[in-house]
């Protein structure tokens, strides 16, 4: 198991490092995530009182956009360098590149929710109103859940015609209990008036389901052919 | 009532269209085998 | 084999004549809905239809990661089209009954709402397949497949506790049914049973025909590379 998690680590590096060295993507995911709440602040008016019954519907919708584009371009770079033949030949258990790449695609989509957050209490005037401290777990198994499938449709997606569609075709529909959460867990500690306690615990279910189907199912999903 | 005879009607519609779809793709595969055959 | 078809297709077609006319006719009138209640005897004999296909999707996927058997895949394949196609009659059919009965198309009542993410998921299940490149399209529709179904209890279970927070009226009415009713519910659900096999029974054989048609042409493009056309 030390040598999978050693692998695990250094793929997670590497990918790290590259998105690092190329400022270009860093610098449009920034401008997106911008471009995104200013856009959702002309269409949903802020000042309204229904802000925050529907803030927490927008905000992970907002997130959704900008897990799809990261995960449709994290698997893009493999691709172009042929890198992934080279994961398939090599003796490495499978299991440790998707969790270097779904770890991978988690730290990116965070460190864009975490762009996004502040502008969208800035600009909706945000305030939690129930128990502030639940929306982090809210927040990482959300997350965790959106980027675990996508990273397993995003690799089943990479053969297929019109891969950029395909892949929010897959994930929205097997999503929709987990976004159904995220979206209800949100409401509620932003509005206080009902518990998000059985919301996170549907996430966390979820996450475990499907953490596990990906794990057992990669190794047959990158040697598909 | 009205509501019953459309509800009834769309299914037997909906029903219909895709044993269509399917009798259209069975005549073009049988197309596809005479152009076979001929070679 | 050849035989039986037009055999069955002509007692289904009787059964579900007989079954139509005990629904529109025979049945009791509802008490509180009236007539249009009846759409039930189509809405509910269609769902039960769709869930039993999906489910033998998720047996037929699950065999074929298990032993790539080709059968297996399209028995898949076969399945998933006549579900959507069952699923998309319980779609229709649910808002058509809600209208005239509640005064709105659409609830977020559990079984509906379940079924249309069960339909969505079906449905980007057959584009996965549609845009695939044929080598490695049954391992890949069959892993969605078996994630589609882990997801379906998480579906059911995420509407439902959304419901017991935001209350709305059911579509489709709880409690005990009068066994008048019963009776023409099962006819019914008996007769498209009857015509879901022959519908798959048909797409079957049109799978088949045409697995052999592409194993015809590319063994042609292997033996001639230089093509005849």
């Amino acid at each position: 198991m030390s040598i999978a998690s050693g692998l695990t680590r250094a793929t997670l590096a590497k990918d790290l490092r590259l998105e690092w060295r190329s400022k270009d993507a860093i610098n449009s995911m920034l401008f997106f995530a911008l471009l995104v709440v200013v856009v959702f602040s002309f269409s949903f008016d802020p000042n309204a009182e229904e802000s925050r019954q529907i803030a927490g519907g927008l905000v992970w919708v907002a997130f959704l956009f900008a897990a799809v584009v990261a995960l449709n371009q994290t698997w893009a770079r493999e691709l172009r360098n042929q890198v992934l033949d080279a994961y398939r030949v090599s003796p490495a258990p499978a299991n440790s590149l998707f969790l270097a790449k779904a770890l991978g695609n988690f730290i990116f989509v965070a460190v864009l929710e975490a762009l996004m957050t502040p502008l969208f209490i800035m600009f909706y005037k945000l305030r939690a109103l129930g128990p502030a401290w639940q929306l982090i777990p809210v927040a990482a198994l959300g997350t965790w859940a959106l980027v675990v499938n996508g990273t397993f449709f995003a690799a089943m997606s990479l053969r297929t015609r019109s891969r950029e569609i395909m892949l929010p075709l897959l994930l929205f529909p097997i999503s929709i209990p987990a976004l159904l959460a995220m979206v209800n867990a949100t409401t509620a500690i932003l509005t206080g008036e009902l518990s998000a306690r059985v919301w996170i615990v549907l996430l966390a279910s979820y996450d475990v389901v499907f953490t596990t189907s990906c794990l057992l199912l990669f190794e047959t999903v990158l040697h598909a052919e | 009532m009205n509501f019953l005879y459309a509800a009834y009607a769309a299914t037997w519609i909906i029903h219909i269209t895709y044993l269509g779809i399917l009798v259209r793709r069975y005549t073009r595969l049988r197309s596809e085998i005479e152009e076979l055959k001929k070679r | 084999m050849k035989r039986a078809f037009p055999i069955f297709a002509v007692f289904t077609a009787v059964l579900l004549s007989y079954a139509m006319y005990e629904a529109l006719v025979a049945a009791p009138t509802e008490k509180t809905m009236g007539d249009v209640q009846r759409i039930f005897y189509y809405h509910v004999p269609s769902a039960w239809t769709a869930f039993l296909l999906f489910f033998i999707n998720f047996v037929a996927s699950v065999v074929y990661l298990i032993r790539r058997n080709p059968i297996a895949d399209a028995i898949a394949v076969v399945t998933a089209e006549v579900g959507v196609v069952f699923c998309t009659v319980v779609l229709v059919t649910g808002p058509l009954w809600a209208r005239p009965v509640w005064g709105i198309w659409w609830t977020w009542d559990v079984r509906l709402t379940s079924t249309l993410v069960l339909w969505l998921i079906y449905v980007s299940y057959l584009m996965l397949r549609r845009f695939s490149s044929s080598g490695q399209t049954p391992v890949l529709a069959a892993a969605l497949a078996v994630f589609g179904a882990l997801d379906v209890p998480l579906v059911y279970f995420s509407i439902w506790i959304f419901r017991t927070q935001h209350p709305q009226p059911v579509i489709g009415g709880g409690g005990s049914i009068d066994p008048r009713m019963l009776r023409v519910l099962l006819i019914n659900w008996a007769a498209f049973l009857c015509f879901a096999a022959l519908v798959c029974w048909s797409r079957y054989r049109l799978e088949r025909l045409q697995r052999e048609v592409e194993e015809t042409q590319a063994l042609e493009a292997l033996l001639e590379p230089r093509g005849s056309r």
